[in-house]
Order: structure tokens, then C-alpha cells, then sequence
């Protein structure tokens, strides 16, 4: 027996599966051959793009669109992987709309930017759909290094070090790898398994050796990779998440948010997947705005966001906030929950108004019940276990130039390091400077 | 409300939009049509001596495309009717006495003998046609068999031919040049000399839209080979344009009246034309690629220019630019203009300096914040920057006060007017009268 959305508790099957099917398609369908270049007519080849400035990658947007333009998609393509290896995941995940797009001259001039990461998806795809890698190794050069994590800067850091000669071998906790590209992000963002199609992808360069299921500090010390590697880049991202610190808050019912959303991306059947009737999601940013989104499509009644400042304060832009509200999500801001109530699990969330004071966000005094089967929280993540001997800066690895960190022979990038937005574009642009830093490093004579 | 009425050589229309001789003319069922839609008349599709000649049977069209697919420019491999001469003949005179009140032209392509043409123009008279032109311009087929613009290359052969036909009718006779020449005034001049009432021009010029970079052949391709065809649509308007102005300016034809076509395609281009001496104006690419009712804008919009402009019939402007057309050693070297950059308006794109600094003369700076200023010491005027620049009167050229220094020059900009005949580093400048 089917479930509906207005069934209580925390259960699965609240939609039927064509809808699910539905809600969870590609949420930016590709443009057609004659969409994109039309599209690609909008741009204006600047002079010292501001979309080029805007790219933690600095793909070459002008050059890129022009090539699309002259009709060679797959030209187009290779300008941009030439800067950014994940440049098809970039094109679907990118928060384009604080980066190149806000940036370009038409969005100030008409408010309509040039659709850059749409472009750049046309671009991709066309190539990848090919077949076969498009870039070769250098000769070999003899040396190995260890690259820890295959999330978006290891791999981006795995591959310029495999192109530029050296062996690496790429280690992940997880059985497989992708990272957050492949746990971390809205599911009708990166359909049909295209996290796994890139990596394998990405892989067809040769010379990395992949070992899954191997952890550091479980499976492995950085002291030993120190000793076996010429060099070792660490791109761990962030294991834990923080947790709500409420009254109440051990019951069952809560879950941090990227688990969900985690658990939505590995999922053989999403219809199978609990969501609450009423879903509370605590926290401003993108994962915020993704486990919402996504209970709302697997069929949750009501969804609120609590945030506790102000719209403008969110980690989720401005589009992503939309794109929430499109959805039916509540955003509610400037408050927080202080207690969460219910006989065996969650029923109700107690939410405080606060505003900022002279010591921080004080309580205005003022407070509502949300009822609410299920609570996700999204307020942050934070590194695991680091091993010995590794400075830190803010609760992240210290990093000097490149990617380097404290300890001689060890490079960090991605979420994991201090400094740079935590986007895959900017992990895919720190593992790559960190792999030339790398070459650089180990071809000094 | 301004009139549109045009009295062109005696060819009287409601309005001076007429459908160029070429496919959309070729049978009465669409020359119907048209009329139906508003076209102030047609010249029909160019009659031949039968036995009718035959078309390709492969693609006769190649296109040039701007963004979105838009149609600038059309090549065709078509030759005139492959109807027979009676069935088109017929017709003519079937729409002629329904719709009396529109120009009804006949185009003619017979050989170089004085027999044909007069054999051809009676049989055409009995049409109760109000006007015959001359296809000498047609540059694919017909001219390798000694006709079309294998006759327009040749001011003789126009001359002759014209004469003959000014002998044998009675009706209006125009004459419809080729562009591929070198000097249009010359065979203009030779169908004034053989009495032609008119011409009409351009006609199509040679082209090769494109090469299959698979096939190799041109395109369009038939069966791998491609011949040259003719190129018209927007993308010819501005030659045809000074095609215009070089006979309306010049005192040797300046009188002979000319139907302007070349990539008509709004209103607005049947003014241009009009103010640089054309008398009507034929369209055929815009019709063939949007259709007839196109006429509605084009007509509407010409009143509503004319009447805010306070043009109470097309004589009014006829011709008004023509004096405007100088040879370039009459243009003022005092005129000193320099860009100035809407600071507002800019989008911060920088077209304007990247044209400017790699074109010739780096005349324009990239300041912090992407700010462009315009370095009035290096600023020669050229324009380019306008030319690129997206937004529409971002960048504009103003004048030098007469009195104030030009700051590239050091020189005082004189008010008088000066050009190159005068010149001093003009080797061939004449001492100030």
C-alpha cells in the first residue's frame, strides 16, 4: 500500500514512481544543436573577460564559446578541460550564477547573461559522448605520488600529475569514487550516473592506480605515504558535519543533511527513501537547499528551511533560494530552533526569532512551533581526524601557495584546506595548481 | 497621410513596391496573390522564346546565415520561366485585366538578333502589359548561350538591343544591369544612348555561398559539382546602393530613371534607395524568404516615415541624398571628430579597445574597474570603435569645435571647409585660387 504525502511519520513510497521519475530528471535538460548556438551568438568575445576572472578555473569562456560558434563543440570542449578536468561536472553543479554568468557584461547590461555553464555542458558532452580520452601523457618521469581523497581536487590533482608524466596512485575511504560530485550533490543536478561516467573518463588518461575502501589514518599513515611517495596532495574534504546543539536533539528523526543526500544519490530506487510528512532543514547553504528540494520531490507535505540570519547571509544564492521556493520549500529567516519535542521521535520544533546584537544573534524573545517528523541539519561541515604533524588555520589545513601544507612533500587542496570557496570548481582549480606545484617541485634540477 | 502613389515612366502603381522578375512571378496564382497582399505590381518572371528552357533538377538555392539562421544573403542557379511562352503570356493578360490598377512588367531574355525581340514584344503587348525590362543581368546560365549578362558586360549589345526595342514597342522599355562590371555608369549611359526609358538595378552578383569541406564541391551541390550562381538578399544592399547613387550622381545619366532592387527588405531600405534616386523599388529575397505579406510592413512603414517627416509623396525625398554623395578628395579635412565613450551606457565589454589597440591605433585606455576612456591624442576618428561596440549609441563620434586644438594633431580645427585638392602634401594640389 502506497503512502501519500500526507501520510504521518517518516516513510517511503508518499509518490508514485512515474512521479518520482519526474521530479528527479535532469533539472537543466541540454540545449539542442541550434539552441546552443544561438546561444553561443550572445556572446560578446570581451576583451579580458570578466567571465574568464570569475572562473576559479579560468576556463577560457570567449574562446570556448567562439569554437561553438564556428561549430566545434569538441574544440570548445578541450579549451575548457585544458583548464578544468571536471569541466562537464562544473557545467551542471557550478553556482554559475555568483561566477561567470553574474560577471558577464550582459547580465549588467540586460540582466540576461550569456547561458556560459549550459554552453559549457553542450560543450562537454559532446566530447565525453565521443568516446576515448582527449589528452596524452608525457613521457614517464619515474615518480609516484599519493593522492588522498577522489573527490574533485584529487582527481583534478591526479589526473594534471598523470598527463604530466608521473605515476599516481589515488586512494579513497569510500568503495568508490566521485566524492561530493558523487555523495554530495542534488540528484536531478548530475542524473544517469554521470559522476561515475566522468571518473572513468577522467581515468582513461592512464597511469593512475586506483584503491578504494583505503583510509587514511585507518588503512594508511601519511607518515608511510611520506616514505613510499615522492609526494603526497590530500584532498580528504570534510568528514564530519556539526551537529545541533538543542534540547532534544538525540531523538530519532534527526539526520544530517548530506547523509540524505548522500543516501539519494546511491539509491537504486529513490520512491524506497523515508522522508517525513513534515520536514524541518536547519541550515543556509546549498546542502540546505538540495535536502529540501529533495524531500519536497520525494513527496514531503510541508518543507521549511530555518535559517538563522538574514536572505542575504545564505550560502545559497540567490538563484538556489528560487529554485527552493519554486519547489514549494518555506525559507524562514533570522531564527533558529531551540527545542525539539515528541513523544518516540520528533513532532515539533520549537524556532526563536534571534537578531544580531553586539555579542553575535541574541534571541528576540519571540518563538513558534514548526510540527515537523523529520529534522535535517545542514549547518556546516568540518574536517575528520587529521594526522599528525598538519597545521591548521580556522579548523581547515594550513596551506601556503599551492596547496602547501606544513609538512614537507605534502600538498592539501579542496574543502579540506584553509582559504577558497567550498565549490568543486574551486577544488578542481587548487588540485590542479597543487599537481603543477607538484611537477614543478619534482623536476627541480 | 503621405501618398505612395508612383508614376514610374508611365507605369503607374498604388505604391512603389513591386515583386523583382524571379520565382515569386513566375505564374499567375502567385502574381495574384501578391496583389492580393499589396504589391504595387511585379515584373513577371523573364519570358523566353520556347522551346522553354530547362532547371536543375537538384537544389537551385545557397544561403549565407546570420545568428539564429537569419537569411543575410541568397544564391540562386535558377534560369528565367521554364514555362512555355503562351501559358505565361496568358496569365499575364488574365491578372493584367483584373487588377488594372498595378504595375504588370515583363521581363525578356531573347538571343542578340533584332528578330526575336520584336517577334517577343508584340506578342507581349497584346498582354495589355504597361511594360517591358530587359534581363541583361542574369550572371549563371543563360549568359554562357549569349544572353543575360553576357549582353550586360557589353555597353554595345545594350544599346542595340534597346534601340531595337524602343523601335518595335510602344511600351515602356527598362533596362535591368549586372553588377559583375566594373564601372555600372557605363552600361546605364549605353541604354540611355539606345533610348531606354530606365533601368533597373542590381541584378545578382556571382557567387559561391560555400564549399562542403566533405564533398569539396561548391555549394549549392549537385551531384558533387557546383556552378557559380547569383548572390542577392541583405547582404547585397550596400553595393547596389552606391551602384544607385554612381548613376544618379553622374551628369551623363543623372536623368534616367532607376528602380532600385538589392536586399530590400524593410521599408526603410525602399527609402534609402528611393532617397538616392530610385524611382520604384523591386523586392524579391524578403518576399521569398517571409512570404508576400512582408508588403504590409513595408508600405505602412514608408507612410508613417514619410508622414512624420512631413513627405507628402515620394517626390518629396526622391533623390534627396544623391548630392550627398561625393568623391572622397571632396570630403572636409577640417570635420575633426573624436569617440566619446557613454560611461553610463558602457557594459565594460571592451570591443572598443580590443578593435582600437589591435586594429591600428591604441586610442583608447583600460583604466581600473574596466573603465574605457577614449585618448583624444591618439583618437583619429575612424569609427570602429562605434562599429563594435554592442550597445547601441554607447560610443559616438562628436565634433571638434572649430577654434578648439586637436589635441592628436596640436592644430587649431579650422571652421572653413578644406579637402585634399588642396592639401598641401597633395603632390597634385592646385595654389588657393
Amino acid at each position: 500500500m502506497s503512502a501519500t504525502p500526507q501520510t504521518p511519520g517518516i516513510v517511503a513510497h508518499r509518490l508514485p514512481p512515474e512521479r518520482i521519475a519526474e521530479n528527479f530528471a535532469d533539472i537543466a535538460p541540454p540545449f539542442t544543436a541550434h539552441e546552443a548556438l544561438v546561444a553561443a551568438d550572445r556572446c560578446y568575445f570581451c576583451h579580458d573577460a570578466p567571465c574568464v576572472a570569475a572562473c576559479p578555473t579560468s576556463i577560457d569562456v570567449p574562446l570556448f564559446i567562439r569554437q561553438i560558434q564556428a561549430g566545434q563543440p569538441e574544440a570548445a570542449a578541450r579549451t575548457i578541460f585544458e583548464a578544468n578536468i571536471l569541466g562537464g561536472m562544473c557545467a551542471r553543479v557550478c553556482p554559475t550564477e555568483t561566477l561567470c554568468e553574474q560577471a558577464c557584461v550582459r547580465e549588467a547590461a540586460e540582466g540576461r547573461p550569456v547561458e556560459i555553464g549550459r554552453l559549457q555542458r553542450h560543450a562537454t558532452d559532446a566530447l565525453m559522448g565521443r568516446g576515448g580520452h582527449p589528452f596524452h601523457r608525457a613521457p614517464p618521469t619515474g615518480r609516484r605520488v599519493a593522492v588522498v581523497g577522489a573527490g574533485p581536487a584529487g582527481l583534478a590533482c591526479a589526473h594534471r600529475l598523470a598527463m604530466l608524466g608521473h605515476e599516481v596512485v589515488l586512494m579513497d575511504a569510500r568503495a568508490k569514487g566521485g566524492g561530493l560530485n558523487e555523495f554530495g550533490i542534488a540528484a536531478y543536478k548530475t542524473p544517469e550516473g554521470f559522476a561515475q561516467e566522468e571518473l572513468d573518463w577522467l581515468l582513461g588518461i592512464g597511469g593512475i592506480t586506483v584503491e578504494y575502501g583505503r583510509r587514511l589514518g585507518r588503512d594508511v599513515t601519511l607518515k608511510a605515504l611520506v616514505e613510499d611517495f615522492d609526494a603526497v596532495f590530500l584532498g580528504l574534504g570534510l568528514g564530519g558535519v556539526n551537529a545541533l546543539a538543542v534540547e532534544g536533539a538525540e531523538r530519532d528523526g534527526l539526520r544530517p543533511a548530506v547523509d540524505f543526500i548522500a543516501e539519494l544519490r546511491q539509491a537504486a530506487d529513490l520512491a524506497a527513501i523515508p522522508v517525513g510528512r513534515r520536514v524541518v532543514v536547519v541550515g543556509g547553504g546549498m546542502t540546505a537547499v538540495d535536502a529540501a528540494v529533495q524531500s519536497r520531490l520525494l513527496g514531503a507535505e510541508e518543507v521549511t528551511i530555518v535559517y538563522r540570519r538574514g536572505r542575504e547571509k545564505m550560502g545559497a544564492s540567490g538563484h538556489e533560494q528560487d529554485h527552493a521556493a519554486s519547489h514549494g520549500v518555506r525559507i524562514v529567516t533570522g531564527a533558529v530552533p531551540v527545542a525539539l519535542r515528541g513523544e518516540d521521535g520528533l513532532a515539533e520544533v520549537e524556532v526563536a526569532y534571534v537578531a544580531e546584537g553586539p555579542e553575535g544573534l541574541a534571541e528576540t524573545g519571540e518563538s513558534f512551533v514548526l510540527r515537523a517528523d523529520q529534522l535535517f541539519t545542514a549547518i556546516g561541515q568540518r574536517l575528520g581526524e587529521l594526522p599528525e604533524g598538519l597545521a591548521t588555520e580556522g579548523g581547515k589545513i594550513r596551506v601556503e601557495g599551492a596547496g602547501r601544507t606544513s609538512l614537507p612533500g605534502v600538498w592539501a587542496g579542496g574543502d579540506c584546506a584553509a582559504g577558497g570557496a567550498d565549490l568543486t570548481v574551486t577544488a578542481v582549480a587548487e588540485g590542479r595548481d597543487a599537481a603543477m606545484d607538484i611537477h614543478a617541485a619534482l623536476t627541480k634540477t | 497621410m503621405a501618398d505612395l502613389h508612383t508614376d514610374f515612366v508611365g507605369i503607374t502603381s498604388p505604391n512603389p513596391f513591386w515583386l523583382a522578375s524571379a520565382p515569386p512571378t513566375d505564374k499567375e496564382y502567385n502574381v495574384r496573390r501578391a496583389f492580393e497582399a499589396g504589391w504595387g505590381g511585379v515584373v513577371w518572371k523573364t519570358l523566353g522564346l520556347d522551346p522553354h528552357i530547362v532547371n536543375v533538377n537538384g537544389p537551385r538555392y545557397g544561403a549565407i546565415w546570420g545568428a539564429d539562421r537569419r537569411l543575410l544573403g541568397l544564391n540562386n542557379i535558377e534560369l528565367i520561366t521554364d514555362r512555355p511562352l503562351e501559358v505565361n503570356l496568358r496569365e499575364i493578360k488574365a491578372v493584367k485585366r483584373d487588377w488594372p490598377d498595378r504595375a504588370m512588367v515583363v521581363s525578356l531574355m531573347v538571343p542578340c538578333e533584332e528578330e526575336p525581340w520584336k517577334e517577343i514584344l508584340a506578342q507581349v503587348e497584346d498582354t495589355g502589359a504597361d511594360g517591358v525590362e530587359l534581363n541583361f543581368g542574369c550572371p549563371h546560365g543563360m549568359s554562357e548561350r549569349g544572353m543575360g549578362s553576357a549582353v550586360g558586360q557589353v555597353p554595345e549589345y545594350i544599346e542595340m538591343v534597346a534601340r531595337w526595342c524602343k523601335a518595335h514597342t510602344r511600351m515602356p522599355v527598362i533596362v535591368k544591369l549586372t553588377p559583375n562590371i566594373t564601372d555600372i555608369r557605363k552600361p546605364a549611359a549605353a541604354a540611355m544612348r539606345g533610348g531606354a526609358d530606365a533601368v533597373s538595378l542590381i541584378n545578382t552578383i556571382n557567387s559561391i555561398t560555400s564549399v562542403n569541406l566533405d564533398s569539396f564541391s561548391p555549394e549549392p551541390s549537385i551531384d558533387g559539382k557546383g556552378a557559380h550562381g547569383g548572390y542577392c538578399g541583405p547582404a547585397v544592399k550596400p553595393i547596389a546602393l552606391s551602384m544607385v547613387s554612381e548613376i544618379a550622381r553622374d551628369p551623363e545619366t543623372a536623368a534616367l530613371p532607376i528602380s532600385g532592387i538589392g536586399g530590400i527588405t524593410t521599408w526603410r531600405d525602399a527609402a534609402e534607395f528611393m532617397a538616392l534616386g530610385a524611382g520604384s523599388v523591386q523586392v524579391c529575397t524578403a518576399a521569398m524568404t517571409y512570404g508576400f505579406r512582408i508588403v504590409q510592413e513595408m508600405t505602412r512603414g514608408l507612410e508613417l516615415w514619410m508622414d512624420e517627416k512631413g513627405h507628402g509623396c515620394l517626390e518629396d525625398f526622391r533623390g534627396r541624398a544623391v548630392p550627398n554623395v561625393t568623391d572622397w578628395q571632396r570630403l572636409n579635412l577640417n570635420y575633426v571628430t573624436k569617440a566619446r565613450i557613454d560611461q553610463d551606457l558602457c557594459i565594460k565589454c571592451g570591443r572598443c579597445y580590443a578593435a582600437c589597440e589591435d586594429t591600428s591605433h591604441q586610442a583608447i585606455a583600460m583604466q581600473p574597474g574596466r573603465v574605457f576612456e577614449v585618448i583624444d591624442a591618439e583618437c583619429v576618428a575612424c569609427n570602429l570603435c562605434v562599429d563594435v561596440c554592442p550597445v547601441e549609441d554607447c560610443i559616438t563620434m562628436e565634433r571638434l569645435e572649430p577654434g578648439s586644438i586637436d589635441p592628436r594633431t596640436g592644430r587649431v580645427v579650422e571652421a572653413e571647409y578644406a579637402n585634399w585638392t588642396t592639401h598641401p602634401n597633395n603632390p597634385m594640389a592646385r595654389a588657393a585660387e
